[in-house]
């Protein structure tokens, strides 16, 4: 996105100083001048002039001692510094969530009797006792039946175990609910529409905030480990956002100004995105496309550094062993024929319809949630959710697991060693080719015993993740979405596997697949699949390519990711045109002006207020309203600025001011400086207008006026008033024809606008 | 550039104590190597006769391989290099230490938090009506929600001038952030205005 023009507002600095003596007698931080409040959107224009100020004030002092050089050399590095320290924050904190729910999701099914604080891989690691055939089982892991009543086999063992699992279940999501409900109720759902509209503009205060981070941490852990079919990728973006912003109030660079802010939190997603996939280079990626609005180069390469060094935190971490930063890291080179990418394109329209299926089901559901009832019982519904989660999820082996094992699992190719199920292939007993050659070979009864469990659990994840989603608990979208699409790829991968083996003589197999010779790898397929869904979802293009090969350390498989990940979009995009993010940044009305272009032939005049049936616009003038006249302005009105005129018989436009400002400064004056009474006059010119000496002491309010608002001319077609609200990042628009003030166009008008158009309703947008 | 205001101070010392956090994880991490912490796997799949095994020993990465770790070998000769040629052997190394602290940490500040919620929503509201009667908890409950910009601001312009010990500013303090609580939950849970 074109980064802001560097063009001056005029608006000078010394209002920063002016409050200085505010700050003195009060703990709380008390509203400055030049911030902005809840709910609200900065003024992108004012934010770089005031940064432009501010640098060129420290380059010009720079020069008058060594002690200012110094001060000048590290503002210009803090920015560095913000990035280090970001990215070993969030590394640290992905891999204790990654240590964590390793144990609490194992605590489930049993228990670690020499180290309490083992997960079962780690239990077993040290053992000696693990068998080829039973590769799981050690004497000091002990599920809980076993541990209660020492049997081991029999049907009350296994419904003893059933209903612990569901016990510890629907501990931890209620232990994960009533945390949220009680703290930081900002910590719930994924956090990326949020998000997305506070990288735009938008003030959310609180949602970065201390609490949110400790509280969405410690309650992902808890939602992740109690098998409710989330992931955890899109709160460990908002958990480092909150560590962005965490470090940007150290600095007074980034914590007074909410541009530059916003810079360092397009770098804290990306470290997000990269410790959770172990992508950085996708992880910017990801930034630049989906989250990010305005991407100057300079974040570019600020948000790799960043990436980078969460993902080197990670590893050094080293939470799964190995030095693996993802469980399900891949890597094979097996080769794929031109004749695969039938199945792959069919995989693509398969994640497209589902991503279209889910994202209408869902926003179906959260309205519902939002409208109705449901919404009442936040607590309760978690509750439901997870016990039908744990009873549905128990007997299925694919789901009684992790959803991160089981992809983990799909993705893997099933060489002579593997003991699962799903590689439960008919050795030919005289084979004696190395393991990583294995020829396709026909499916033993585990595998199509697999195949239908495995068609149960893609029903089961597909209908289940619908709700599970929007929850008032950390939720995140990513690995839900690949399990679905690997459970898919999967089935397909297997089902042409045992087609070329079983017909290698017709046409579309003679070519590439001589028997004897390994065609078909159902892993690639699994990957693929992934790939589609979540593509159908989020409607990722390069950053969703770039992430999966950084996942499989696979070059050679880009042709088909892309394949499926094209795919899979255009068919989502002849459905509807939103991603899930976009669809929840609507749901929920916040004002998001996205990148669509506007082609409608509507000219300013028609979306300008005031309208024809409603008051005159509300202006204050140059030099003749009293403070009086202005604070029943205030009052009776929630206009968030107000035009300033040279008088209403002429109404020439002088500048613009904020309310917030407004407020300020008058309270300020009524208490600091003497004689400003009710009747004194307000002025906005430079020198005080001429009036009897009998008259109350006149106010001077022209250090809050914006001397230079944008205006246009009531002719502009909205198509370019649209673009210039969102390359400028402006709020308020003045609309002059023949040099007299008309109207205003807000923010807020533009979107209802838009969403007029479009034939969405237009009531549904509802912040400024 | 750097005014030592109140909130300045918190955020250092929450930086500090971040960066305390981060030096003792590390340092478990660089901590000697237990001998128990690293392993050679080796995976046989059956050969011939011999039913599958998994062999585990503790070596370093360049003896990991069949001929060091599977011992004994089952078979003779000419047999070993076709028996070997089948066994995959990983090497892997994980930190035992990072692992107890990480669980021992988290289940810590998990305690932590269930203790102060279950203060917060059970015990609190028992110790004020206790010591100041039923009359001021109900006006601190309705004490929300205002909507002005800087309702607020009168609030804390009266309060601070009376009272100024350690104590009180630190009640202050949790008042004002329950407040925010309150407003964020609203938002969330009853208007359902944000994250829907």
């Amino acid at each position: 996105m074109a980064e802001a023009e560097g063009i001056s507002s005029g608006t000078p600095t010394e209002e920063m100083n002016g409050a200085g003596n505010l700050m003195d007698f009060l703990d709380e931080p008390f509203p400055d001048v030049g911030t902005y409040e809840d709910f609200h959107t900065i003024d992108w224009l004012r934010e770089k002039s005031r940064d432009t100020d501010r640098h060129r004030k420290i380059t010009s002092k720079s020069k008058e001692s060594i002690w200012e050089f110094i001060k000048s050399l590290l503002d210009a590095w803090s920015g560095w510094l913000v990035m280090l320290l970001i990215g070993l924050l969030s590394g640290t904190l992905a891999g204790v969530i990654d240590l964590a729910v390793d144990w609490m999701t194992d605590l489930k099914e049993g228990v670690c009797l020499s180290a309490l604080w083992y997960s079962h891989e780690q239990c077993c690691w040290t053992s000696n006792e693990t068998t080829f055939a039973d590769r799981d089982k050690c004497p000091q892991w002990q599920k809980w039946a076993e541990l209660m009543t020492g049997y081991t086999e029999g049907a009350g063992v296994y419904v003893l175990n059933y209903f612990l699992y569901v016990m510890w279940a629907l501990f931890f999501s209620f232990l994960a609910v009533s945390l949220v409900r009680v703290f930081a109720p900002y910590a719930c759902g994924s956090g990326i529409p949020e998000i997305k509209t506070i990288l735009s503009g938008f003030i959310i205060r609180g949602y970065l905030g201390k609490w949110t981070l400790l509280i969405k941490t410690v309650t992902l852990v808890l939602a992740v480990s109690s098998g409710l079919s989330l992931g955890k990728e899109g709160p460990l973006v908002h958990v480092a956002c909150c560590c962005g912003n965490l470090f940007c109030s150290l600095f007074s660079k980034y914590s007074k100004n909410e541009g530059k802010r916003r810079e360092v939190l397009s770098a804290a997603a990306a470290a997000g995105v990269s410790v959770a996939f172990g992508a950085p280079i996708g992880g910017v990626l990801f930034s630049l496309e989906e989250v990010s609005y305005y991407f100057p180069l300079k974040t570019l390469w600020r948000s790799f550094f960043a990436a980078l060094v969460a993902a080197f935190t990670l590893r050094s971490i080293n939470p799964f062993g190995n030095n693996r930063l993802v469980l399900f890291y891949v890597e094979y080179h097996t080769p794929w024929y031109m004749a695969e990418l039938v199945p792959f394109i069919l995989l693509g329209v398969f994640g497209g319809l589902w991503g279209t299926l889910f994202i209408r089901c869902n926003i179906a559901w959260c309205r519902r949630r939002k409208t109705t009832l449901l919404g009442k019982y936040p607590v309760l519904e978690v509750i439901v959710v997870t016990g039908i989660t744990a009873v549905l999820a128990f007997p299925n082996p694919y789901t009684r697991r992790s959803t991160s094992e089981l992809i983990s699992e799909l993705f893997n190719d099933c060489g002579a060693l593997e003991s699962s199920q799903l590689c439960d292939y008919i050795n030919n007993p005289n084979m004696t080719r190395p393991v990583d050659d294995i020829p396709d070979r026909p499916a033993g009864p585990g595998v199509y015993n697999a195949l239908w469990q495995l068609a149960l659990a893609l029903v089961f994840k597909i209908v289940i993740t619908i709700f599970t989603f929007g929850m008032k608990i950390p939720s995140g979208l990513f690995i839900p979405s690949m399990a679905v699409g690997a459970i898919a790829g999967r089935i397909v991968g297997i089902a042409v596997e045992q087609m070329a083996y079983h017909h290698h003589d017709w046409i579309i197999f003679k070519n590439w697949c001589r028997p004897g010779a390994d065609c078909v790898t159902p892993g690639l397929y699994a990957m693929v699949g992934a790939a589609a869904c979540l593509g159908g979802v989020t409607r990722m293009t390069v950053s969703l390519v770039v992430i999966m090969f950084e996942l499989t350390g696979g070059l050679e498989y880009i042709v088909p990711l892309m394949a499926a990940a094209v795919t899979s979009k255009w068919v989502a995009d002849a459905f509807g045109k939103e991603g899930i993010y976009e669809a929840h940044i609507q749901l929920n009305g916040y004002p998001y002006l996205d990148q669509d272009e506007f082609t409608h032939r509507t000219l300013a005049t028609d979306v300008m207020r005031p309208r024809r049936n409603e008051p005159p616009l509300a202006v204050l003038t140059q030099d003749s309203t009293t403070v009086e006249d202005v604070e029943t302005l205030i009052k009776d009105t929630d206009y968030n600025g107000f035009p300033v005129v040279v008088s209403r018989e002429s109404e020439r436009l002088i500048g613009f001011v904020q309310r917030r400002d407004l407020i300020l400064a008058i309270k300020n004056a009524r208490q600091k400086q003497d004689g400003v009474v009710s009747n004194s006059v307000v002025y906005f010119t430079e020198d005080a207008p001429q009036i009897p000496a009998s008259n109350p002491q006149p106010l001077k309010l022209r250090r809050i006026l914006n001397l230079s608002p944008f205006t246009v001319t009531d002719h502009t077609p909205m198509e370019t008033v649209v673009d210039i609200f969102r390359k400028l990042g402006l709020r308020q628009c003045l609309v002059t024809r023949s040099g007299r003030l008309l109207g205003i166009i807000t923010k807020k008008d533009v979107l209802r606008h838009m969403a007029h158009m479009m034939n969405q309703d237009p009531e549904s947008i509802m912040f400024n | 550039m750097y005014r030592l205001t109140s909130r300045v101070a918190v955020n250092l010392l929450t930086f500090s104590s971040l960066m305390c956090f981060l030096l003792i994880l590390s340092a478990q991490t660089s901590e000697a190597k237990n001998s128990e912490d690293i392993r050679c796997k080796c995976i046989c799949p059956p050969y011939k006769e011999i039913a599958g095994q998994i062999y585990n020993q503790n070596v370093s990465l360049k003896d990991c391989n069949c001929l060091h770790v599977v011992e004994p070998m089952p078979v003779e000769g000419k047999d070993v290099e076709a028996y070997c040629l089948r066994c995959e052997c990983k090497y892997e190394e994980r930190s035992s230490g990072t692992i107890k602290g990480t669980i021992i940490a988290y289940l810590s500040i998990l305690g932590l938090l269930l203790l102060y919620m279950v203060y917060l929503t059970l015990l609190e509201p028992i110790l004020k009506r206790r010591l100041f009667g039923h009359s001021q908890l109900i006006q601190s409950d309705d004490d929300v929600g205002d909507q002005q910009p800087f309702a607020n601001a009168h609030d804390v312009l009266s309060r601070s001038r009376s009272r100024s010990n350690m104590l009180n500013k630190v009640e202050h303090a949790q008042q004002r952030w329950k407040r925010q609580v309150q407003e964020q939950r609203k938002s969330v849970f009853d208007r359902h205005v944000v994250l829907s």
